[in-house]
């Protein structure tokens, strides 16, 4: 029966004692030259935390790298996340979130070696990059910068924005889901390969200021650089931009054991890697309060003495999470052999 | 005909009313007959299937996908029915447009902004516990602390002025009622509607908030581009609507499981950081907010039973936090249990985003009370207040022994 579909029992979450996110990938596909997106599931078919337009997820390697990639599917699909991952050479710019400085490594795993039904872990998702309410919108999309907008540009049209896209890349077939794009809002997207029609013309998009529109751009920094400077005459907080954050999320995760102190009871307990700080501390007798139990609610904050965090959670921004003071221990686990909790 | 529909489950039929003051007052035993009926009942009376267990109220929360909150959370079916006031940008609102009023808010209400008000509300709590135990240890403690606390502090963080403030409980009450069938509930509220309504909507403009409140962040973010200027005074008066009575219910729920389990007051004089957790304890076991509708999106099946497209099911959040499938001894308000993942504030997109606030004055009044107070007790029989949605109180008489 069209239109019929089945609620999952008693599946709406991450049930405990599971790490918070691993999920599977369920599916691989080459979408452009050099791209290939993963479509993620939980392995018991459980509901994915909600996101918005612009979040991105960390995507943990069994190898051990962490990179973050923006999700670029359907936010009504509560089942599955879209994520799509450039092949990248060490040291050149790549994916909007992604941190590729060292080695190329994470990429290139997921191109060679990640198959479906590998089990990757997955934090998240957070969102430092949200789509505010205009009526009028410029999207700019350089090469895999493009993955934030995609889910933007549908919901613009949901809306009934007056929206355009500016896609800029290398060549045609290097630029991933343009023809997506094309077919689905035809002369509201602007396909600009650089090898036939040269580079962006920024003056001729951005050169006028229009107080009533918002601009959204992700791509290498040079071209942010460049809309940043196109957009100098616009008003303060017209320009939104996804930044390229290499080294932001250093903070190599453990696959190994730590231990966390409960400084009031006096307890420590190990938090091996299958379970969560909230768990260890619980058994070890200690009352937290927790909700959602996905890092998203913020119930189970909890004040942290000494150590840091490795935060995982949806809630801290980032000056909140660079104080290290305080964690969600329903997801967020430690960058260090110990911490001390105020608990 | 079709597979599923012939699979389809015909649920147990209910026809009672929820919203009858007798049902108000005393909920349980529906609420029980309700979850032993079947996962889903199709309540005749109002031509609504309903759930009353954990499993099923959980899962519909949080699927936003199929059971939608833009047709109204309440009984009103907002496509076929005109709402009483232009629709919450929060609650009765669904992604896409959901998404910004909610992230302004989250962050403004987040437990880290929260800090900067934890002293100043703890000291509030002590000097209201100190007066009043000044004037003696025989008093209403719905009036004197369930509703004299929240409306010490929280009118004062979003920045209102000094004036009115004794709109704010009329209006919860008559939004919290408004959820409901239009019954004398409603009616008793109608001669008050245009006049409550004109003074909070005065109270969410810019200029009648002090500079330094929630309301003032809120008109910053308008300013910053996320939010439109015409949606800040909504989502401020989000706040003045279910900032107040939501938290008035919850702190008498807990006055009255505290004078009905003196163990449990002891418990918590002898670790008053289990403050919050009695707090939600107290939500969980009394659920101030009983009930909330969805709106099926599409034609969609719970545990068998079909929902149409475009119908209303009715969750009682009540009775899944006392569903014994989930609660070991749902009944007793015990410190020793861990209230994790009751429905009292919602679950999902829409989970309360002011629960934050109403645990920092959960915890701070508890403390305060906690420290003075070596005992309470009920002198008379404490009086329920029907309301469509609210469990509440009119009156909670006791004695306390000073410390």
């Amino acid at each position: 029966m069209v239109g019929t579909s089945v609620v999952a029992d008693a599946k709406s979450s991450f049930g405990k004692g599971q790490l918070a996110a691993t999920l599977t990938v369920s599916a691989k596909e080459n979408v452009a030259e050099g791209v290939v997106s993963l479509t993620l599931t939980h392995p018991s078919g459980a509901r994915l935390p909600d996101w918005t337009p612009g979040s991105h997820i960390d995507l943990v390697l069994p190898e051990g790298t962490t990179r973050q990639y923006s999700l670029c599917g359907d936010r009504w699909d509560a089942y599955t996340y879209r994520i799509a991952v450039l092949r990248e050479p060490a040291g050149r710019w790549g994916s909007p979130r992604s941190s590729e400085a060292e080695s190329g490594g994470g990429s290139a795993y997921v191109h060679d070696r990640l198959r479906p039904g590998d089990r990757v872990g997955v934090g998240g998702p957070r969102n430092h990059f949200p789509l505010v309410p205009s009526e009028k919108y410029l999207f700019i999309a350089g090469g895999i910068g493009i993955t934030p907008l995609l889910p933007m540009v549908r919901q613009a049209e949901l809306l009934g924005a007056d929206w355009q896209l500016l896609y800029g890349g290398r060549t045609r077939s290097s630029m991933a889901f343009r023809e997506e794009l094309t077919a689905a809002y035809g002369e509201r997207v602007h396909v600009v390969p650089q090898d036939e029609l040269g580079l962006l013309d920024l003056a001729a998009w951005l050169g006028t200021p229009r107080p009533d529109t918002r601009v959204y751009c992700c791509g290498p920094t040079p071209l942010l650089a460049a809309v940043e400077a196109a957009c100098a005459a616009w008003p303060p907080y017209a320009l939104r931009v996804e930044r390229f954050t290499a080294g932001a999320q250093a903070a190599p995760v453990r696959d190994t054991p730590f231990e966390v102190e409960l400084r009031r009871t006096g307890h420590t307990v190990t938090v091996t890697p299958d379970v969560s700080v909230l768990e260890a501390v619980r058994r070890a007798g200690a009352d937290v309060l927790s909700s959602c139990e996905q890092g998203t609610c913020g119930t189970c904050l909890t004040p942290v003495l000494e150590g840091q965090p490795d935060h995982r959670d949806s809630v801290l921004a980032d000056h909140e999470r660079a104080a290290n003071d305080c964690m969600f221990p329903c997801v967020s686990r430690s960058c260090g052999d110990r911490l001390v909790l105020d608990l | 005909m079709t597979e599923a529909l012939e699979r389809a489950v015909v649920p147990p039929v209910s026809d009672a009313d929820p919203f009858a003051h007798d049902v108000l007052v005393n909920p349980e035993p529906l609420h029980q007959a309700l979850r032993e009926a079947g996962p889903v009942v199709y309540l005749s009376r109002y031509d609504v299937h309903a759930l009353a267990r954990y499993e099923q109220v959980h899962a519909a929360l949080v699927d936003w996908q199929h059971f939608e909150s833009g047709s109204g959370v309440g009984l009103a079916n907002f496509r076929h029915e005109k709402p009483w006031r232009p629709p919450s940008l929060l609650l009765e609102a669904d992604p896409p447009r959901h998404d910004a009023p909610r992230r302004v808010l989250r962050e403004i209400l987040a437990p880290p902004a929260l800090r900067r008000l934890r002293e100043a509300w703890h000291t509030v709590a002590e000097d209201l516990v100190d007066q009043l135990l000044a004037g003696g240890t025989d008093f209403d403690g719905f009036t004197a602390l369930a509703e004299a606390f929240p409306l010490r502090a929280f009118p004062d963080a979003v920045g209102l002025g000094p004036d009115g403030r004794e709109n704010l409980l009329p209006y919860g009450n008559m939004a919290f009622n408004a959820f409901g069938p239009r019954n004398d509930l409603v009616a008793a509220d109608a001669h008050r509607v245009a006049e409550l309504s004109v003074w909070v909507n005065a109270q969410c403009e810019r200029e009648a908030l002090t500079e330094d409140g929630f309301g003032a962040a809120i008109w910053a973010a308008a300013d910053r581009g996320d939010l439109t200027h015409e949606q800040a005074p909504l989502v401020v008066r989000s706040l003045l609507t279910a900032g107040v009575d939501t938290t008035v219910h919850g702190l008498a729920a807990c006055l009255y499981a505290f004078a009905t389990h003196p163990e449990e007051w002891q418990r918590l004089r002898e670790r008053p950081e289990l403050a919050r957790a009695a707090f939600d304890e107290a939500v969980r076991w009394q659920s101030p907010v009983q009930t909330f509708f969805r709106t099926a999106t599409t034609d969609v099946t719970i545990a068998g039973t079909l929902i149409p497209a475009d119908t209303k099911i009715l969750m009682f959040l009540g009775a899944a936090n006392r569903d014994p499938d989930r609660w070991h001894d749902p009944d007793r308000f015990d410190l020793t249990r861990d209230p994790s993942g009751h429905v009292g504030f919602g679950m999902g997109l829409h989970q309360c985003i002011g629960q934050h606030v109403a645990r920092l004055e959960a915890e701070a009044l508890l403390t305060a009370l906690a420290r003075r107070v070596e005992r309470i007790e009920l002198t008379g029989t404490p009086h329920r207040h029907p309301n469509n949605t609210l469990r509440a109180w009119a009156s909670l008489p006791v004695r306390v022994q000073p410390v």
